[in-house]
């Protein structure tokens, strides 16, 4: 990640063989620096550490909770998941919105931040009016949108009838087609102030002076933008990028609340059919499985926008 | 080629013109970003507009269409009714308790850990911290499992015997909720850069003077760190509020549930009875947007920070 680079690791380790003795003499002299990180390595040890491993461990056994007894069934779960279409529907429902989602969200941000930041007068109001759907609790932005969608009586309905744009009402959430589209538009009401609040704060770290050479060598406008500003924001692109793919892949809260995962399973992503295979159907050992591919994916996912990114990034 | 063709331009009309019409373009550039931004501006507050218009509306009135969004007949009935049926008191408790204690742990455990982290030479100190570092990519979800397992078996609570056998352990209890949450990587990281920037030669003086480690992080570094605090206080106050998907998992007896999880399971219970739902929800966000408002000047800094570094 973006983070660890700011950091300098092995670099001591690999300079100068380690000397044992002044190692341990420095531990002893020392020893309040680990009691002052206990508290936080106890806690990590045990709900992180453990707990990735124990569920690797899961992973490769059947398990209901209920009973003690874990039986041992190598890779079964693994492949069972390569048969199972009810997972690659939920991946491939997972995929549709993260890929429609991300992208959406981050140039509705990215635009949002572009107009804020031309020096505009009420600049604080216009931040805290996109930034208001972000610390709204996602049970309550469920709530609203439920209503919005609502088909009798819904906002969006009424709206969308008002100025043309359909010609009859429509079931946003219970019809097929339009549920994932509906929860995607959803998602870009949710993020749209996050974003911003990035994107802001690195428009402001573009030095003034690079948009007057700019404009020296005959710039225009949308010329600045295009090779001075979005090539200058990819670490804050990049940033953004990895941790929504992160975010999206585990949604759940507002699938849970709007559609429930339907309609015909047309919106139950990885994490609520995760959900529904260890809570509901107590597989422990089978939704763990699927957390670790869900693990491998974001993985995956993220070493490749770092190369795909990396390449880009020019100073 | 861009030179050259403004050279041109410029031979062509002379400046004081050229003014006239850079001035009429910018300001119709200025009447489209202020056109653009409070259009988006009110499709975003709209939805939340409406919740809190029908919140004051009788039933009858919510499902008018055209939809009404200011309130013909104004009514406090659906907060009395909120207030009265659903239990949220309690809830309002249960949230603000777990909610204090999380903010409270995490604050101290937290800073201890920046702390030692920022300041501190110890051997196997950057080693830990690019290990914890790279944690922050494992999704959430894999936790899920495990950790409601983890929570099942602790030792001596929930009538478990000594080796974590027998009871439900943390399950079904505030401890399950809060010692879970009570330490951060995210939170640690954020406060670590900010206390990078103290200067050591602050800290050594103390040293010199005989001051232990701790008196140091407490009396020197604390204080100076008042805003990278408040930025991991109201974030994490902010989500632990909001948290539904844990308490959902983990509680089940009715006195304990939070105001997300309440509301929740109300929605899901009751499908048609929208001037409650939308009461209720108003009262689920204000916590939230008041903290959010009187802090907000922190809160997007730290947000941008943790961004940034």
């Amino acid at each position: 990640m973006a983070v660890t680079a700011t950091t300098k690791p092995k670099k001591t380790l690999s300079l100068k063989r380690i000397d044992w003795r002044e190692t341990l003499h420095l531990v002893k002299k020392q020893w309040s620096a680990y009691l002052f990180l206990s508290p936080w390595f106890i806690l990590f040890m045990i709900f992180t550490v453990f707990s990735v491993s124990f569920s690797l461990y899961l992973s490769f056994h059947e398990w209901n909770i209920i009973e003690p007894d874990k039986q041992f069934i190598g890779l079964e779960n693994y492949i069972r998941l390569f048969k199972d279409e009810r997972f690659y529907q939920a991946l491939w429902n997972t995929l549709l919105f993260t890929g429609f989602g991300v992208p959406l969200g981050l140039a509705s941000g990215l635009i949002v931040a572009l107009l804020l930041n031309t020096k505009v007068r009420g600049q604080g109001i216009f931040r805290t009016l996109f930034y208001i759907p972000v610390i709204t609790p996602l049970v309550v932005s469920s709530v609203i949108w439920k209503w919005i969608y609502q088909g009798d009586y819904g906002l969006l309905n009424y709206y969308m009838l008002k100025f043309g744009l359909i010609k009859e009402k429509l079931l946003w959430l219970a019809d097929p087609d339009l549920a994932m589209p509906s929860l995607i538009i959803m998602g870009i009401w949710m993020g749209t102030g996050g974003t911003m609040v990035l994107y802001l704060a690195g428009l402001q770290g573009i030095p003034e002076e690079l948009y007057d050479s700019a404009k020296v060598d005959g710039a225009n406008g949308l010329q600045r933008l295009m090779f001075v500003t979005i090539p200058l924001l990819a670490p804050t692109t990049f940033y953004i990028l990895i941790t929504s793919v992160i975010g999206s892949f585990q949604s759940f809260a507002h699938i849970y609340i709007m559609t429930n995962g339907g309609p015909l399973r047309r919106t139950t992503v990885i994490g609520f059919y995760l959900y529904e295979t260890g809570f509901k159907h107590y597989e422990m050992g089978y939704a763990s499985a699927m957390a670790y591919i869900l693990f491998a994916i974001v993985f995956i996912l993220t070493i490749v926008q770092m190369k795909f990114v990396k390449g880009d990034i020019q100073y | 080629m861009a030179v050259t063709a403004k050279e041109h331009e410029l031979q062509k009309v002379s400046p004081s013109t050229r003014l006239g019409v850079n001035t009429l373009l910018l300001f119709l550039g200025k009447l489209v970003v202020y056109a653009l931004l409070i259009a988006g501006a009110i499709l975003f507050t709209a939805p939340w507009a409406w919740m809190l218009s029908a919140s004051f509306q009788p039933l009858g009135d919510i499902f008018n269409w055209p939809p009404t969004w200011w309130p013909e007949h104004f009514t406090l009935e659906n907060y009395r009714r909120v207030l009265r049926a659903a239990g949220i008191g309690r809830w309002y408790v249960n949230s603000a308790f777990i909610a204090f204690s999380v903010v409270v742990l995490q604050i101290f455990f937290n800073s201890l850990a920046a702390y030692t982290f920022a300041k501190r030479r110890f051997p196997g100190r950057d080693a830990i911290f690019v290990f914890m570092l790279g944690t922050l990519m494992i999704p959430g979800v894999v936790f899920l499992i495990p950790n409601y397992v983890i929570l099942q078996h602790i030792p001596l609570f929930g009538e478990n015997n000594i080796l974590g056998q027998g009871g439900i352990g943390w399950l079904d209890s505030f401890w399950g909720l809060i010692v879970p949450s009570a330490v951060s990587v995210w939170g640690i990281f954020f406060i670590r850069q900010y206390m990078k920037s103290i200067p050591d030669e602050l800290l050594d003086a103390a040293r010199i003077d005989g001051a232990t480690e701790f008196r140091i992080y407490w009396q020197i570094a604390l204080p100076l760190s008042g805003p990278a605090l408040a930025a991991t206080a109201i974030s994490t106050f902010t989500w632990n509020w909001n948290d539904f998907f844990w308490p959902m998992l983990v509680i089940s007896n009715p006195d304990l549930r939070t105001v997300q999880l309440g509301l929740a399971l109300f929605v899901v219970q009751n499908r048609t009875v929208w001037d409650v739902v939308m009461s209720g929800s108003v009262l689920a966000t204000l916590p939230v947007l008041i903290v959010f408002l009187i802090f907000q000047r922190y809160f997007i800094r730290g947000i941008a920070l943790t961004g940034m570094k």
